[in-house]
């Protein structure tokens, strides 16, 4: 638990990508196993230190990864999950598919973060297709990460560019996974979704940036809790 | 025993129509594409092919596609930015395409090595992915009934290979390697360098020698400066 889960904060401007970045990476716990996903959710790497001691998975078959390798730094066999070079840190090691995937299955990773087009209320994510029907699907890791990792953080937008909001009540694109995201961070604000023993999800505003949280109930089709001091 | 193949067409050699290949790499990382150049020579068709993609730009498993030799690809992530050879097949109805999760490709490979019938996995429950499979719910949780995937031959890329069989790959190059040579009848491995047997301690061994049985000799560029780091 850490300190912004109970007392909530507001401020009153949207936060930037890498203000959202750097309030995930403040939210992962020192020692935390870690696989941030594609795109957006590498940024958070940039604010996770050393001495933090976080260690970044990479499902291509990597414990210990350092940042992206420029230059002299790039090694052909040393690329991540998004074929980008990357370097390795002391105590790195290197395993399967089977086994990395395993990792994730298994329960063993601490936190992922992940892009997505929706989040249900209910916690079900939908980051893997928007189900044109021209499209070709691609689905990779997404599905495996979002139901092996304890904690499934995800991090987007919380209006689409039509104003749409993306937390909803079900999702209308096809999911990745059902009831497997805990926490949603958005440029407006920080969600929590608690699980109750019966199943059902409290999801609870943390902090709200940039917008009043009548703004949010009037603009969200789902109805949320509001945690104290925000 | 293994056998020590002359260059990547005696490697390969007759691959028969409609066999199941299992192509290894992720990314340029472990991609065998020497060997993937020979299956293209030796005119085998109507190919499965498994990778976790569907080829990327113009080079290896792209142009088996283009020249319309496989008839299906099993993958994860078909569509990327350099992936046109596929896209352009895809959307003239010439080739099938098998959407797998890409841990539940990994592990259906492994279950196929493993003698395993099938495994209930959580990844794709309540998704398009799992429609038509069987369910089940063990301890309140949803799985998906997944089946194995064997291989007819796989092509993979090694580092290092003693005479025995036994490999030894490169940092992140070992992606699929180990789990599609236990997965296929036939396990044909490029590697950058042959040593004696005895040539790599039995503690480093990744793939053991009983899953392999053609090795070549291919120096690339990455291997050369791995080797050489080392020497």
């Amino acid at each position: 638990m850490t300190a912004q889960q109970t007392t909530g904060t507001q401020s009153s401007a949207r936060l930037g990508r890498d203000d959202l970045a750097r309030l995930i990476a403040s939210d992962i716990a020192p020692g935390s196993y870690v696989n941030l996903g594609i795109g957006q959710p590498t940024l958070v790497a940039d604010h996770l230190t050393p001495e933090r001691g976080v260690v970044l998975h990479t499902e291509n078959g990597m414990l210990g990864m350092g940042a992206q390798a420029h230059g002299e730094d790039v090694d052909h066999d040393l690329i991540n999950a998004g074929k980008i070079p990357v370097t390795e840190l002391p105590g790195a090691s290197y395993f399967h598919h089977a086994d990395s995937f395993a990792m994730m299955r298994g329960g063993h990773l601490d936190v992922c973060v992940l892009g997505a087009f929706q989040v249900s209320a209910a916690g079900d994510l939908a980051n893997w297709s928007t189900g044109a029907p021209e499209a070709i699907p691609a689905v990779g890791g997404a599905m495996d990460l979002a139901a092996g990792a304890k904690q499934v953080f995800v991090m987007m937008t919380l209006f689409a560019k039509d104003g749409s909001p993306k937390l909803v009540p079900e999702c209308t694109y096809p999911v990745t996974g059902l009831g497997c995201v805990t926490r949603v961070y958005t440029d407006h604000g920080v969600f929590l979704l608690d699980r109750r023993a019966d199943g059902s999800v409290r999801l609870v505003l943390r902090e709200a940036h940039g917008i009043t949280v009548e703004e949010l109930r009037r603009r969200l089709g789902v109805p949320f809790e509001v945690a104290s001091g925000v | 025993m293994i056998t020590i193949a002359e260059d990547a067409a005696e490697a390969v050699g007759q691959v028969l129509d409609g066999s199941t290949v299992l192509l290894g790499g992720f990314g340029n990382p472990g991609q065998p594409m020497e060997l993937i150049d020979a299956l293209l020579d030796s005119g085998a068709r109507d190919l499965t092919v498994v990778n976790n993609n569907a080829g990327q730009a113009d080079a290896g498993l792209a142009l088996l596609i283009k020249e319309r030799r496989v008839a299906k690809m099993i993958c994860s992530f078909p569509r990327q930015s350099d992936s046109w050879h596929f896209d352009e097949a895809y959307r003239a109805g010439e080739i099938e395409l098998e959407l797998v999760p890409q841990g539940n490709l990994a592990e259906r490979l492994r279950a196929a090595g493993a003698g395993i019938g099938g495994f209930f996995t959580p990844t794709g429950y309540g998704t398009v992915l799992a429609e038509g499979k069987e369910t089940r719910v063990i301890d309140g949780r949803g799985y998906v009934l997944e089946q194995p995937l064997p291989g007819d031959i796989a092509l993979i890329k090694a580092l290092r290979a003693d005479e025995a069989g036994n490999l030894v790959y490169r940092k992140t190059a070992r992606n699929f390697g180990p789990v599609m040579a236990a997965a296929a009848a036939r396990t044909v491995v490029q590697v950058d360098e042959l040593v004696p047997v005895g040539g790599i301690d039995p503690e480093h061994v990744i793939t053991p020698g009983i899953h392999v049985n053609t090795v070549t000799v291919i120096p690339t560029a990455s291997g050369e400066a791995a080797l050489k780091e080392i020497a």
